[in-house]
């Protein structure tokens, strides 16, 4: 739905710019194709890659491994996954929430949705184009430290002090 | 740059990456049938969903790079813009679709026009985590305590990480990575 509300604007602005200037607007169509074409062969790798890695990973699994009793060893493991893989958040929120009944806790949870967002290793290769190694490591080492802050509120909070 | 190179040589260099999963996927696929379909079809998946949000996405990329000149930019995401650009960041960063590496070409535009560098990071920062869409989705599953208590949490923590990372870097350092986006 907020895909469309995309198009919507985006289809607009094309409108508004071409009414205005048919040069400018083929310019910038130009510029959007060119990088478009410069990161796809990035975008199609680690696309890819996150097939054969949540082919390979299976919540059912996961939630075991990372139940209420299983403390901050869990919260790593959970880290660690949420880490590693990139799931839409369509998908992310109802397995959360799936492995939250099977068993998983709060906190660990807290960590596995807290990762899961903000570090993307299998995006890696994207992230370097764009920014460097040095910065894209730096960004995704404090997140993933975040994360831990994160899961110890969410399990304060959900749980009771 | 490597005119000595013939066409398809470089071509297969740049999908290196993609010819190696796709290999990865069919051996996968060889040894167990099951784990390699599953594979192929979460992968489809994505690129499906990368084929549906990528095409408006760039074709505003393009129209800012055309009409929205420099100065306006620097004005209010720009050094100097304060409280402003940081919330302007937070904004635009929160009202996007799709993943992550979406935003990354955003960024690169914005770096291009002269958006403070704190801000860009402000803006990766909350497109990877605040999204409102995404933050409507997350109550609905998981509840409304757990989401706002992770969106209050993430807020000033997003904020911090972008000023931690900009001291971590060099003057030079950010330099060299704004001159890189120029070239992309």
């Amino acid at each position: 739905m907020f895909t469309y509300f995309l198009y919507l604007v985006a289809g607009a602005f094309l409108v508004i710019s071409y009414l205005k200037d048919p040069k400018k607007t083929k310019t910038a169509l130009k510029k959007a194709w060119k990088s478009f074409e410069n990161i796809l062969p990035e975008f199609l790798g680690v696309l890819m890659l996150v097939g054969i890695l949540l082919a390979v990973l299976n919540p059912e699994v996961i939630s075991k491994v990372i139940g209420k009793e299983s403390g901050w060893f869990g919260v790593i493991i959970s880290a660690l996954v949420g880490a590693i893989t990139l799931i839409p958040g369509f998908v992310a929120f109802p397995t959360a929430a799936l492995m939250l009944h099977e068993g998983a806790g709060y906190m660990q949870i807290g960590a596995f949705v807290s990762t899961l967002m903000m570090v993307g290793i299998i995006t890696m290769p994207v992230e370097i184009k764009y920014f460097g190694k040095k910065l894209t490591i730096l960004r995704n080492t404090l997140a993933f430290l975040f994360s831990f802050f994160v899961a110890f509120i969410i399990g304060k909070v959900m749980i009771g002090l | 740059m490597n005119q000595k190179q013939s066409p398809l040589l470089k071509l297969v260099k740049r999908y290196r990456l993609f010819l190696l999963t796709i290999l990865v996927t069919l051996l996968l696929t060889i040894f167990n049938r099951d784990l390699g379909i599953k594979a192929l079809m979460v992968s489809g998946y994505s690129i499906e969903e990368m084929a549906s949000f990528i095409p408006p996405i760039f074709i505003l990329l393009g129209l800012l790079d055309v009409w929205v000149p420099r100065e306006t930019m620097v004005k209010y995401m720009g050094e100097g813009s304060g409280l402003k650009g940081i919330v302007i960041s937070f904004v635009i960063g929160s009202a996007a679709a799709g993943p992550l590496y979406g935003a990354f070409p955003i960024a690169a535009v914005f770096m291009k026009k002269g958006v403070k560098f704190s801000n860009i990071l402000i803006f990766i920062g909350a497109w990877s985590t605040t999204k409102i869409p995404m933050f409507l989705f997350e109550m609905s599953s998981l509840g409304a305590k757990f989401a706002i208590t992770r969106l209050l949490i993430d807020i000033p923590g997003i904020i911090i990480m972008a000023y931690i990372l900009s001291t971590f870097l060099s003057r030079q350092e950010i330099k060299h990575i704004q001159q890189r986006a120029e070239s992309l």
